[in-house]
């Protein structure tokens, strides 16, 4: 298994370079660039301004800078946020879009199998229809609409919890932007689960432990619930990644500095070292993320074989 | 399948604590102090005032610093550092004299030498400042900043610790109002060479305004505390101020309702009359300096050479109209290019102004077919604009008026901010475009500049040597009442070219709650937060 993972990772080598190379040829490919704006600027603060920023110099030119930057760990500061540099503003969104990100998956996890689960075993009841009927809202409304429309009913008129980010104390700011993120995945989960856990419920090994009288919650427990888990588990590189382009939603409705406004503003602002930065940072991220799902499907299913 | 639910569930256990403990630490509270909250609809690029551009910055740091002259409440200039100041009989050098007492906020002294060095930094090539060209009638201003001279030459000089005397090329009445820009600011020369880059951070910017910076987070919130040492600390009512940035218009409405912030930087349309209605009276709505118009590109056709074409569009279009059922939050229709609501000026305003739109469109017909075109032949053209609800509702609305009136076939095209930023420069491909001017300060002047031909902000393209020589004349003059009937003139002279279609100018629109004391509307749209106080809730 050492031996597949340290391939793996050596085998991620080009494919960030990849990664690297195309990113920055988009990011300068766009039109536009940093410093454009409506009010022109005079020809010499324009020239001073690029010479600043090395703007002024070749393409080539300035991916050897950013490529060496790089190789010293250094992301090159931030051409939009210029008080900050590109790898303080991912440490600072992060740990935010992480931390919102975990709560989401984790609340996902727990209601959507939870929900699957009881709706499998009723099956066709009316609380299964309820539970499916609920799943399906769940995956059709769009993030950008529910949030308003929880904003507005527990913030604006009830007040319950805080209608945006900044400035608000506590654990309560977490609530609706968690929630809105893991609905659609609640969503899915659920249906994921339900399907899995009624074709698991059918299999030969359940009907033998049935009939060892077993009772159902010890059955679902012990013996149902880990392979029809499996699906939901191969689900979570997609969901991961829902949450991840999600979280840029949330963070933009909410006000919250995540990594995932930082990206947004960045594309629009041609903030090209933040772009690249982010781009950079995620791409290294989901490949590793991708060879942790291979090694835990491993794990839970003794037939699959690192070769 | 030897392991079971109970083994994972210590995992789950973890991940829950750990977000439990995670938001558990963030509370504070300060019920003692007084903390005004305010919406800023941007993240300032930086709070080094020669590193910011936006205006959203200027308002942050309009709070933390102070330059030579500074605003009211209402927008009356108003002396900042310097208690008073003179100007010579030529017009060309002013003194002022800083008052004893103004302190940066560690208690030293803030000295003439401090805006010496703070001018210079800003028109010094490397400091790559935004504003550099701000000064551009400062002796040698232009010079230092193209590189041909060093920063020592600008003509600046600090007399002794209470004198600065500034020194111009031409007459610039306008020069008190640019000297409450931050980027005129006074600097630290002691903590800038310290922290280098990082001197604008919070803990190492030394401020010398009402507030002092405490906190940053990128993308969230800039929070300000008091500074004791501000020489009119006395009169600052706020404790602590929270800049919060809220990009989202719809997300700071909704905080506002929920009483999480006291003043919000806009209102969006699409709740415009709701708010009216339901928050009528903390609705402030205030003329801007800054006009929304279409462009021609006059160096392509259709549009060269054709003022009658252009005539003619710019009179099919409903501006009452348009205002009233597109816009709708309380914009005036435009006839001239300067905002009627800048200081000591008279706008000249368009000969048809005084027309009904039925007789408009009359004349605009026969301009159309003069230039050539008829409903057989139609004129087919292409309008930018950047994607935005607002815009493509004007765009659609004004399509529709064009092909009403004159039948001309308009093909829409919306593009992205940087995207038509990048045609509306190359001149290539664009034909009408939408963009617009705010003024940078109360003068005619920061409207009237940009036609000039050359102004790198001249989009269209204007090339008048008429109105060129106008606009040096009215840079000559001493005589204020002269050269604003230069300007004036210079003004008619642009408008019957139709270089531009001025469409509407701006309104601000800020909610402020019941509790906020002593604001005042204003056309800068500056609200300094060491005029406000805070009533206590009822």
């Amino acid at each position: 298994m050492l031996r597949y993972t340290l391939l793996r990772l050596l085998g991620a080598i080009p494919t960030l370079l990849l990664v690297i190379v195309l990113a920055f040829l988009m990011v300068h490919a766009a039109p536009g660039g940093p410093f454009d704006d409506e009010r022109v600027l005079p020809a010499d603060v324009e020239a001073n301004i690029a010479k600043a920023y090395h703007l002024d110099e070749s393409l080539p030119k300035q991916f050897v800078r950013y490529m060496s930057g790089l190789l010293r760990g250094d992301l090159g500061p931030s051409y939009r946020y210029r008080d900050h540099t590109v790898s303080e503003l991912i440490r600072s969104g992060f740990p935010l879009s992480l931390q919102l990100g975990a709560m989401a998956i984790t609340l996902a996890l727990l209601a959507g199998v939870s929900a699957g689960t009881v709706a499998a075993l009723r099956q066709d009841s009316l609380l299964d229809r309820v539970i499916m009927s609920f799943a399906m809202t769940g995956i059709s409304i769009p993030v950008f609409v529910i949030a308003p429309v929880l904003v507005l009913l527990l913030a604006v008129k009830v007040h319950w919890l805080p209608a945006g980010w900044s400035g608000s104390a506590g654990a309560a700011k977490f609530v609706l932007p968690v929630f809105t993120l893991a609905l659609p995945q609640i969503a899915y989960i659920a249906r994921l689960t339900r399907a899995s856990m009624i074709d698991v419920l059918g299999r030969d090994f359940i009907r033998t432990a049935r009939a060892q009288g077993l009772s159902t919650s010890t059955l679902v427990r012990v013996h149902a619930l880990k392979p029809a888990m499996l699906p939901v588990l191969s689900y979570m590189g997609p969901a991961i990644a829902a949450i991840l382009t999600g979280s840029v939603v949330v963070e933009e409705v909410f006000g919250i500095p995540g990594l995932g406004q930082f990206f947004v503003r960045g594309a629009l602002n041609r903030d090209y070292t933040l772009v690249l930065g982010i781009v950079i940072f995620y791409a290294t991220l989901i490949v590793f993320l991708n060879l942790l799902v291979d090694i835990l499907y491993g794990v839970i299913d003794p037939r699959v074989r690192y070769k | 399948m030897l392991c079971d639910m109970k083994s994972m569930r210590i995992p789950i256990l973890i991940a829950v604590l750990g977000v439990v403990a995670a938001c558990g630490g963030a509370g504070k509270s300060g019920d003692a102090t007084s903390v005004l909250n305010r919406g800023i609809s941007t993240e300032p690029e930086s709070l080094d005032a020669h590193r910011a551009r936006s205006t959203q910055a200027a308002d942050v740091l309009r709070d933390i610093g102070e330059g030579l002259v500074s605003y009211t409440a209402s927008g009356e200039l108003t002396p900042g550092v310097a208690e008073s100041w003179e100007l010579s009989d030529d017009g060309l050098t002013y003194t002022f004299h800083l008052r004893a007492n103004a302190k940066w906020s560690n208690g030293e002294a803030v000295i003439a030498e401090h805006f010496v060095f703070g001018l210079r930094r800003l028109v010094t090539p490397a400091t790559a400042a935004f504003y550099a060209q701000m000064l551009a009638d400062v002796s040698n201003a232009a010079r230092v900043t193209s590189g041909v001279m060093q920063p020592s030459a600008l003509g600046v000089t600090a007399i002794d610790d209470q004198t600065l005397v500034i020194k111009l090329d031409r007459p610039t009445p306008y020069l008190i109002s640019l000297l409450t820009h931050p980027a005129t600011f006074p600097m630290h020369p002691a903590s800038i060479e310290e922290h280098g880059d990082a001197f604008a951070r919070a803990g190492n910017l030394l401020s010398n305004g009402a507030y002092v910076l405490a906190g940053w987070i990128p993308g969230s919130v800039i929070t300000l505390h008091r500074n004791e040492h501000y020489w009119n600390n006395a009169a600052t009512a706020i404790d602590e101020v929270q800049h919060h940035v809220l990009t989202q218009e719809m997300t700071e409405l909704a905080r506002y309702r929920a009483g999480e912030i006291h003043v919000t930087s806009s209102v969006p349309p699409e709740s415009f009359e709701q708010v009216r209605s339901e928050l009528g009276d903390q609705l402030h709505i205030s003329p801007y300096l800054g006009v929304y118009y279409y462009g021609y590109n006059l160096i392509k056709p259709p549009f060269s050479g054709s003022p009658a074409l252009r005539q003619a569009l710019s009179m099919a279009i409903d501006r009452d109209l348009l205002v009233e059922k597109i816009t709708g939050r309380g914009e005036s229709p435009a006839y001239s290019w300067v905002p009627p609501s800048v200081d000591n000026y008279e706008p000249t305003v368009f000969s048809y102004a005084l027309l009904s739109q039925d007789e408009r469109n009359n004349i605009a017909q026969g301009l159309y077919e003069e230039a050539g075109y008829s409903a057989q032949s139609p004129l087919q053209l292409e309008l930018r604009y950047n994607t935005s609800d607002t815009q493509r509702r004007v765009a659609l609305a004004i399509q529709s008026m064009w092909r009403d009136v004159l039948g001309v076939e308009t093909k829409l095209i919306n593009e992205e901010f940087q995207v038509l930023l990048a045609n509306m420069r190359d001149r290539e491909i664009t034909q009408v475009f939408r963009s617009s001017w705010m003024g940078d300060y109360n003068d005619a002047h920061t409207f009237l500049s940009i036609m000039q031909a050359g102004n790198s902000a001249n989009m269209p393209a204007y090339n008048s040597e008429e109105y060129d020589s106008l606009m040096k004349r009215a840079a000559e003059q001493v005589d204020l009442g002269r050269r604003r009937l230069y300007l004036e003139e210079a003004e008619r002279v642009m408008l019957a070219d139709h270089p531009v279609i001025p469409i509407y100018f701006y309104v601000s629109k800020h909610l402020v709650s019941p509790q906020v004391q002593g604001w005042g509307d204003n056309v800068l749209d500056y609200h300094y937060s060491q005029h406000l106080s805070l009533k206590a809730a009822e």
